[in-house]
């Protein structure tokens, strides 16, 4: 933990606070009836695929390429999860598959 | 509580279930990683209750990351949320001081059942409602704290677990791929956080990618709007709440 317990309840609340917002937002301002500006329309739907490219970078920031062991990991299990994904379409298999090779890769290949 | 509600929503339910369980379980697992135990899991998913953003929260805890960011970041990464409840506005008129908690646990799965489930016959429909929602989140709570426990009680190395959160984004981007009119967004937002975590580094990354990714879809509007009707959006599918 990098963070005190109360600093810890602060970020949840945060979050909590501010998802609870996200999902009021439409009943607050349209719930009587006026029409949404087209431009929220527009990056309500424009805006999740960008933002989901842009976890995947972040999450893979951490790569290092003066190793094997710094990149053959995400990138072999990351190809299973995209690979495992256009085969079977299965949500769950995509995901653990991918993660369980990750895991063996770290702990026991580049262990 | 109206026990032929829960009765009827059960059924309909029990994919989430299995899709909540699992990623719950997940979250749970990452979030002990980090040194938090199933009190903070059960908090999150009690009062947070949104699967992508759980997932991040995981590495703004880990990170420490100042609240303004927390903040920024969660704002924008459940940005979809606006467009389910727009839809949602007419089922929920009338549901009174439950309508608070509908609309606090309208995540994607929910929204899902809720879009297309009808009540059966004799079952009033906001009691049906109600039912689906309250479900949904029970499984997400039980699945994070079983995580946590596992985490805690097993004790097997869990290093890379957190590639979770990677592999579950990634199953989210492939679906969007596939669906999409334009691959533009997406590449957009790719190439745009790579560049700021070259020129930002891996600390600071984010925000400054955040508003180029805005700031660029919003002078692509024309392009991209071509040939597109807004007027209904379409859903993306996605796997968590």
């Amino acid at each position: 933990m990098t963070l005190t317990p109360l600093q810890t309840l602060a970020t949840i609340a945060v979050m909590a606070g501010v998802t609870f917002l996200t999902r009021a937002l439409p009943f607050l301002l349209f719930d009587r009836g006026e029409h949404p500006p087209k431009l929220v329309l527009y990056l309500g739907q424009v805006l999740p695929p960008a933002i989901i490219a842009m976890l995947i970078v972040y999450c893979l920031r951490g790569t290092t390429f003066t190793t094997p062991g710094g990149w053959v990991p995400p990138l072999v299990a990351g190809g299973a999860a995209v690979l495992l994904h256009l085969w079977k379409g299965n949500d769950m298999l995509s995901i653990f598959g991918a993660t369980i090779l990750y895991m063996v890769l770290v702990q026991g290949v580049f262990g | 509580m109206n026990r032929k509600a829960f009765a009827a929503a059960f059924p309909l339910t029990v994919p989430v279930l299995m899709g909540y369980l699992a990623i719950g379980i997940a979250f749970g697992l990452m979030l002990q990683a980090e040194g938090y135990g199933v009190v903070w899991s059960f908090l999150m998913s009690l009062t947070i209750y949104a699967g992508s953003g759980q997932y991040l929260g995981v590495s703004l805890l880990a990170t420490g990351a100042p609240l303004t960011q927390v903040a920024i970041l969660t704002l924008i990464i459940n940005f979809r949320h606006l467009v389910y409840g727009l839809s949602m506005l007419e089922k929920f008129r009338g549901m009174g001081a439950r309508k608070l908690y509908m609309i606090f646990a309208l995540t994607d799965e929910t929204y899902a059942l809720l879009s297309s489930a009808r009540p059966p016959e004799g079952v009033d429909s906001h009691d049906f409602y109600f039912a689906v929602a309250l479900l949904d989140q029970s499984y997400w709570v039980l699945g994070s704290v079983l995580g946590s426990v596992l985490g805690s009680a097993l004790g097997f190395d869990t290093t890379g677990v957190d590639f979770a959160m990677t592999a579950l984004f990634l199953v989210i981007a492939v679906g969007q791929w596939r669906s999409a009119g334009s691959h533009l967004p997406a590449l957009l937002g790719g190439v745009v956080t790579l560049v700021s975590l070259v020129l930002v580094g891996a600390e600071d990354m984010l925000l400054p990618a955040l508003g180029v990714i805005v700031l660029a879809l919003v002078l692509l509007r024309p392009r991209l709007e071509r040939g597109r009707e807004l007027a209904a959006p379409e859903r993306e599918r996605e796997v968590l709440p």
